[in-house]
Parts: C-alpha cells; structure tokens; sequence
C-alpha cells in the first residue's frame, strides 16, 4: 500500500508530512517505557520480520494482490509506539534503498501505515484482550489469535481509508472519490483478510513460545510491578 | 545449559532464520500483480507494453505517479542493479539494513528510558 510521488499534491505531502513527523516524535517519546534490555532486540527483529512478509505479496482477486502492513502485528508484540516506529523504520528502508513508495510521499505513508494502521490495530486488539480479560482468568493461545486476526483486519481497512481521505484532499487525476472509496474499501477488507491470518499465526507462534514477551499479553500483568519502588 | 534457557534462546534463532528465509526465499513466490493500492490507482488505465516499455493508456490516478528520484539506486525494485533473479539477496540485504537501523533506533530510545517513579505515569 505504498503511494508514490504525485498522487497526491503538494500541500497534503507537505501536511502529512509534517503529522507524520509529529506523530512519530510523540512515538519516540512514549517508547521509551516500552523499550528495555529485552524488547530492543524483539522490536528490531519485529522491524525486520515485517520487511521480509511484506515483500510476499499474496493474491486476492484476479489480477490483484495484497501485502501485509504489519501494524497491529508490531504493537501487539512490541507494543503500540515501538510498533509505529517499527512500521516507519520498514517505510524508510524501503523508500530510500529499494525505491519502493515515493520520497515526498513518505508522510502520507508513514501516516497511514504506521500511525493509523498501529492506533486502529492496536485499540482493537486492547479493547478485546481487556474486555476478554474482565471475564476469564485465563485467555487461551487461540483466543488472542481471534484477537490479533480482528485487530490486524480492522487496522489494515483503516489504513485503506488514510489514502481515500488524503486523495479526497489533494488526489491527483479525475477518479471520482466514490469509486477511490469503494475499491479502497473493496481490495482493503480482502488484504484485511490475510494480514489478520499473518498476524494471527506470528501472535500465536510468539504466545507459544516466549508469552513473556508479548506487550499485549504483559500490559495487564505489568501494572503490580511498576508500582513497587526501584 | 537448561531446557527452559535452551527453548528461550533458541526463540530469537527461530524468529531470525524465519525472517531471512521469507525475506531471501519465500519472497520468490509473491505475486507480481498491482496491490490494493496500485489497482485502485490504475483503475481507468489499461497497461500496455510497447518495444518493453509499459505505457498507461485512458485516464487514471497512476499517470500523475512520479518516477522515483531513487530509481536508479542498485537496489531499485528489490534487486541488484536491476538483475533478474536477485531479489532473495535483495531481501537479505533490507532484512539485515532494517535490523541495524530499527536496533539502532530502539537502543538510543532505551538509553532514554524513564526511571521507575517517571514510567509510572506512561
């Protein structure tokens, strides 16, 4: 889902630019109680890991693909503002060494993939794994990967929607905002589809294996700890 | 060495080996077809192929697409110096690049850390 160069014009680059920077500055802030001795190694293989899936395009139509966006699969596991950062680390790397999404076009990208896709992806999948804590005293391995699939799909669809309202402020060309809409829409609940099962299986694979190093799954076991004096 | 410490260190060699076989292997089987993204900026165009040369004909989004200003950097596109076949190598080198960089970002971040009595707020 990357832009390039001049689909949008000049004033919407520059303004998603400027909130891209914004966001990703409060970002570097916040991860600073996320990132310690042992989630600086997970969050750059996290960064890295989301590189490698995104190169695998799968299929959705004929004719059409789809790749991963990585989002809720990187707040899930290392936490929502590392995982935006994770996101934009990916955008960066490929706009400036693979000249894979435009340069100007990076705040647009950076916006809808890292920021929006992080924040819908992950107030999902908190929301859910709060609400399902409240009434069991156990989640089972399976559960968080109904709940990373939910919030990876519901992110990936935001994301989609980023682009349709930045074209709706500065697109180029003659297609109607409707028709942008309905097969931004259309594709994006179809990628959805796949990113959520991508997610689902790395969240599980990881809660099998090292569960301790799960941010979704240490936020409602972390808050005891905090509160005892260093 | 334990079994537990043993099944702990052996996660981080997992999840390493997993990304560069995505990245330098399983990336050969991606789909080479427009993403979301793309078709719905292609919408209106038909791609056609002239002496090699695609060319977008009709009216649509893509054609205010412009080219790369890093286009004809030696890893354009995902491989080396345009070649055929070397994208797998092309994916190693992004894996390894974006560990760096992203390890690099997170470990100058953690030296900022808060204190315990800061964090409390976060």
């Amino acid at each position: 889902m990357h832009m390039s160069d001049g689909i949008v014009d000049a004033p919407t680059s520059v303004g998603f630019a400027v909130l891209a920077v914004v966001g990703l500055a409060l970002c570097a802030w916040r991860a600073r109680s996320e990132l310690d001795d042992r989630t600086v190694p997970l969050a750059g293989l996290v960064a890295a890991f989301i590189f490698a899936v995104q190169m695998v395009n799968f299929p959705i139509l004929p004719g059409v693909s789809g790749h991963l966006l990585g989002g809720a699969l990187a707040a899930i596991l290392v936490g929502p503002f590392t995982g935006a950062l994770c996101i934009a680390v990916v955008l960066i790397v490929q706009s400036l060494m693979f000249a894979d999404g435009g340069v100007t076009a990076l705040g647009t990208n950076i916006t809808n993939m890292a920021l929006v896709g992080v924040a819908a992806g992950y107030g999902v999948a908190a929301s859910l794994y709060t609400l399902l804590k409240r009434h069991r005293d156990r989640v089972s391995v399976p559960t968080v990967g109904v709940v990373a699939f939910t919030a990876a799909a519901v992110g990936t669809v935001c994301a989609a929607l980023g682009f349709v309202v930045q074209y709706a402020l500065g697109g180029a060309g003659s297609t109607s905002l409707g028709t942008v809409t309905a097969y931004m829409l259309g594709t994006h609940v179809l990628i959805g589809i796949g990113e959520g099962v991508i997610t689902a299986l790395t969240v599980m694979a990881v809660c099998r294996t090292r569960p301790d190093l799960v941010y979704l799954l240490r936020t409602s076991e972390k808050k005891p700890a905090e509160v005892v004096p260093a | 060495m334990t079994a537990e410490s043993r099944r702990r260190a052996s996660f981080w060699i997992v999840f390493g080996v997993a990304t560069l076989l995505i990245a330098g292997v399983v990336s050969y089987l991606a789909s080479s077809n427009p993403d979301g993204l793309d078709s719905t900026t292609l919408r209106g165009c038909e791609v056609v192929e002239i002496d090699g040369v695609e060319e977008l004909r009709g009216e649509c989004i893509a054609q205010h697409a412009e080219e790369h200003p890093l286009a004809a950097s030696p890893l354009a596109d995902y491989a080396l110096e345009g070649r055929d076949g070397t994208g797998g190598l092309a994916g190693v080198i992004g894996v390894v690049v974006t560990v760096l960089v992203a390890g690099g970002l997170f470990w100058t971040i953690a030296r900022f850390r808060t204190t315990s009595g800061q964090a409390h707020g976060d």
